[in-house]
């Protein structure tokens, strides 16, 4: 008995000392970044990561707005159209105390043009890096590229001489299993350092005090602690019970429980995805319907009504318990191109479509599979079960097939499912992007996502003319334009947009950022 | 050698064989699957990557080649003690199952543990005292633990002791010390705590499974004439229930403790994805989710050695038991 009262006053004790230490950030979501080399794995949560310890030239605000990091400023070059340049930010420093120089902006970039690298698509149109100055570059495109800094948000800079004393030049050649002294260590000049790092269990880090910018940010938190909790039930409860006090990838049914609870909040924003169906016009005849001889979605009364037949209120409340934007266009609201007009276009009118599918000779409607993934997105499957019971309404018979992601998108990209759920993200946040991939007719390294056939060369035309028209105002005009032929195409059937939501105790202050990526600099500690 | 003992290396050298061939069909039949989980390389390259980079991945990783082709391949690597690259971690699938394997087998000993010494102090409790109330009420609540799924078991523990109480950690493994290769819970305060919760949830099937097996046998051997004749030479009850009948029910209960121990290891998936217990169970799942081909075939493969194994002792041992087990066995 005396022993059971000890350990409880030692466990009592333990929780109170946790208390105290309010600058630490235990921070807490579904997975780990897969490895902390800046060049190698271009993926969400390992961006994250490093955006603590490793800066890029430029990031982007919770609005989506460009923020001077290691750059401050940047124009395109007066007399070569094809050059940017860009002066650096002077007096930074690295983790090892290095100084920040254009000679590491330069390796840095070409570092990340290697072969093994995952971010060398991103900067495919460079074609030379110069240091013109110790605090100037200039950067070289294969024509006039307007929107080049969108592409540098997450291409990371490193010091050229710590890089090379540790021999970590080369990039990780992460599927050939490489282990480099990058993928385990770090030396950037973010407002965090590495501590220590066992991979899918626990990462710590501790605050830069020499960090360039110590006075601009409020950078309360003093040490990062993060640990990947997959099983989300266990997520939720580490952050009850006040074991972790920041938490990612909330699972949408504890969101009001976790509201409700004391001393803990959940702040939302709309997410930088798009939720939508693709479908399949191209083919002659298709495989997953039962009509001969004829592909019903070619027809666009029949997309039109396959449309109006979704009720997009219904998933948001049902489905998505509110944690959902109604979408009428496949653009996220922040990038450039979206209109609040298109994104309202999306109505619900079932007597409208089964006019629609009879004016097309599908009064008697026909049969269809729908392919779903079932771990990727927010309810991905529950939201595909609504829309069966909805298009069953105008007579579209459809035929659920829901599997795991590594499943689901093989069928999208090797063309071989003709009605499926697919999500987008942009992260250059322009139109541009979501054209090459979903848009622009399929070619082995373009629209390599379109999986609906459609093939317009007229409209690639234009898509590919984008990249470099500098003219701003005609380029929006070519969006608009590009826009209002999908629309009218319905080309996809748009869902909603995904409302990203993030837990936390209430002495904790940051506002969700769209892209999911948090950065602990901006957080304040109470 | 005499022919008792050439009998036996006959016996052994059969076995060995039969469970290689085991090994293999196991390891084929696991090979066949892995192409119904999924493509890998969708999850490895971003959402930017061209048709060229899938290829090239491809056929980097041997993709490209035929179920049997890419098993051979396997075996031939895995016989030089090479098991591939993890696709996910982008490391030695030796060298992570290495990291891994003290989580798992600090859990797995500790759940064995609890089981044991538990379900053997249960189970002659509830013999001995078979009418009594204490007794039909832990045989009652024991359904508890053979009825209940493991993962709602460790979650309603995690918000009684970890959310409601706040006593326990919810995940994790608390600080771990470093001993050479091997990482220890056991050591650090934190590390002790954040065993209490999974070793229960683990064992808790187990213990149920023991506690339940002792209580027969035992009312099997009290109802024998040796124990009346004990009672009626007038020894203590503890010596009667405890040296006498005890000993001569542990024969089976060995045998399925042993049995069991495989299990433990090789069940610990659902308890360490629930309690986030860094071990070989959650790398599994992990794995699976992503695809990860090498890690997938190396876990399998070892969870079907280690049975195997655990099964040619068992026979091994019956054999020099029992002779009738080798003649039967020509």
């Amino acid at each position: 008995m005396k022993k059971t009262s000890r350990i409880l006053a030692i466990a009592a004790l333990m929780s109170s000392a946790a208390m105290v230490n309010a600058e630490t950030l235990r921070w807490a979501r579904a997975g780990d970044a897969l490895t902390l080399d800046p060049h190698s794995q271009n993926e969400g949560p390992s961006h994250t990561m490093r955006h603590q310890m490793y800066e890029p030239l430029i990031i982007r605000d919770t609005d989506g707005n460009f923020v001077p990091t290691l750059a401050t400023d940047w124009a395109p070059s007066a007399e070569n159209p094809n050059i940017w340049v860009f002066n650096l930010r002077k007096g930074v420093k690295f983790h090892d105390g290095a100084d920040l120089t254009a000679e590491d902006v330069v390796f840095s970039f070409e570092r990340a043009k290697q072969p093994t690298s995952d971010m060398k698509e991103l900067i495919g149109s460079i074609t030379a890096v110069r240091a013109t100055g110790d605090h100037t570059i200039e950067i070289e495109t294969d024509g006039p590229n307007p929107i080049l800094p969108s592409n540098l948000t997450n291409l990371f800079i490193m010091d050229k001489g710590w890089t090379e004393a540790n021999n970590t030049t080369k990039v990780q050649d992460f599927e050939g299993g490489e282990i480099t002294f990058a993928t385990t260590n770090v030396n950037g000049t973010g407002a965090y350092k590495l501590v220590s790092r066992e991979p899918d269990v626990k990462t710590v880090m501790t605050r830069n005090d020499d960090y360039w910018g110590r006075d601009e940010f409020p950078m309360e938190v003093s040490e990062i602690i993060y640990t990947p909790i997959q099983n989300a039930a266990t997520r939720v409860a580490a952050l009850l019970s006040g074991e972790v006090n920041f938490l990612q990838d909330m699972p949408v049914q504890d969101l009001a429980r976790v509201d409700s609870a004391d001393g803990l909040t959940v702040k939302q924003a709309p997410q930088n995805r798009v939720i939508f169906f693709g479908m399949n016009q191209g083919a002659d005849d298709i495989e997953a319907d039962n009509v001969d001889g004829k592909n019903p979605l070619a027809d666009v009364r029949v997309r039109k009504a396959m449309s109006m037949a979704i009720n997009r209120d219904a998933i948001r409340q049902v489905v998505m318990r509110g944690q959902s934007v109604p979408a009428g266009m496949i653009a996220p609201p922040f990038v450039n191109g979206w209109t609040a007009e298109m994104d309202a276009e999306s109505s619900t009118d079932v007597d409208g479509a089964k006019a629609l599918m009879s004016e097309a000779g599908y009064a008697d409607g026909f049969s269809i599979r729908l392919d779903c993934p079932n771990d990727r997105y927010i309810n991905d499957e529950a939201i595909c079960q609504a829309a069966v019971g909805m298009l069953g309404q105008i007579g579209v018979k459809v035929n659920l097939d829901a599997k795991p992601k590594a499943q689901h998108f093989p069928l999208i990209t090797d063309g071989k499912t003709d009605f499926y759920m697919l999500g987008w993200g942009v992260p250059t946040y322009d139109s541009e992007y979501i054209f090459n991939f979903l848009v622009h007719g399929r070619e082995s390294d373009i629209g390599t996502w379109n999986g609906t056939g459609f093939d317009n060369d007229d409209l690639d035309a234009k898509i590919e003319s984008l990249a470099s028209n500098t003219d701003l105002d005609a380029r929006n005009a070519d969006i608009a334009s590009i826009w209002r032929t999908i629309q009218d195409e319905q080309l996809y059937v748009p869902i909603h947009h995904q409302v990203l939501n993030w837990g936390m105790s209430d002495g904790v202050g940051i506002e969700v950022d769209p892209e999911d990526q948090p950065r602990v600099k901006y957080f304040t500690m109470k | 050698m005499g022919t008792e003992s050439f009998k036996m290396l006959h016996f052994i050298f059969k076995r060995v064989l039969q469970s290689l061939l085991v090994l293999l069909v196991t390891g084929a039949i696991a090979f066949s699957m892995f192409t119904f989980v999924g493509d890998p390389v969708e999850n490895m390259l971003g959402q930017e990557r061209t048709m060229e980079d899938v290829e090239r991945l491809r056929s980097q990783l041997g993709l490209d080649k035929s179920v049997p082709v890419q098993y051979f391949r396997f075996l031939t690597e895995a016989v030089q003690g090479n098991f591939g690259v993890s696709y996910r971690q982008g490391r030695q699938v030796s060298v992570i199952l290495m990291e891994r394997a003290p989580a798992t087998l600090e859990l797995a000993a500790l759940s064995a543990l609890f089981a044991v010494a538990l379900g053997i102090v249960l189970g002659v409790f509830t013999a001995i005292r078979r009418d009594g109330f204490a007794a039909n009420f832990i045989m009652s609540t024991s359904l508890i633990g053979v009825s209940l799924p493991t993962f709602l078991i460790g979650i309603l523990l995690i918000y009684l002791f970890s959310v409601t109480l706040g006593w326990l950690p919810s995940f994790g493994r608390g600080d771990v010390v470093h001993i050479g290769s091997w990482t220890t819970g056991f050591l650090t305060e934190s590390g002790l705590k954040a065993l209490i919760l999974p070793s229960i949830t683990l064992g808790l099937y187990q213990m149920t499974l023991i506690m339940r097996l002792v209580r027969s046998e035992m009312l099997e051997v009290l109802r024998q004439d040796y124990i009346r004749f004990a009672r009626a030479r007038g020894l203590s009850d503890r010596v009667i229930n405890f040296r006498h009948a005890l000993k001569n029910t542990m024969v089976p209960v060995i045998t399925v403790i042993g049995l069991q121990l495989g299990a433990i290891i090789a069940f610990a998936i659902i308890t360490e994805t629930v309690f986030q217990w860094p071990g070989l169970g959650l790398l599994f799942i992990n794995a699976i989710q992503f695809v990860d081909i090498p890690i997938m075939a190396a876990y399998l493969m070892m969870i079907s050695v280690m049975f195997v194994v655990i099964n040619l002792f068992v026979d091994i041992l019956y054999a020099f038991i029992d002779p009738r087990l080798r003649t039967a066995a020509k």
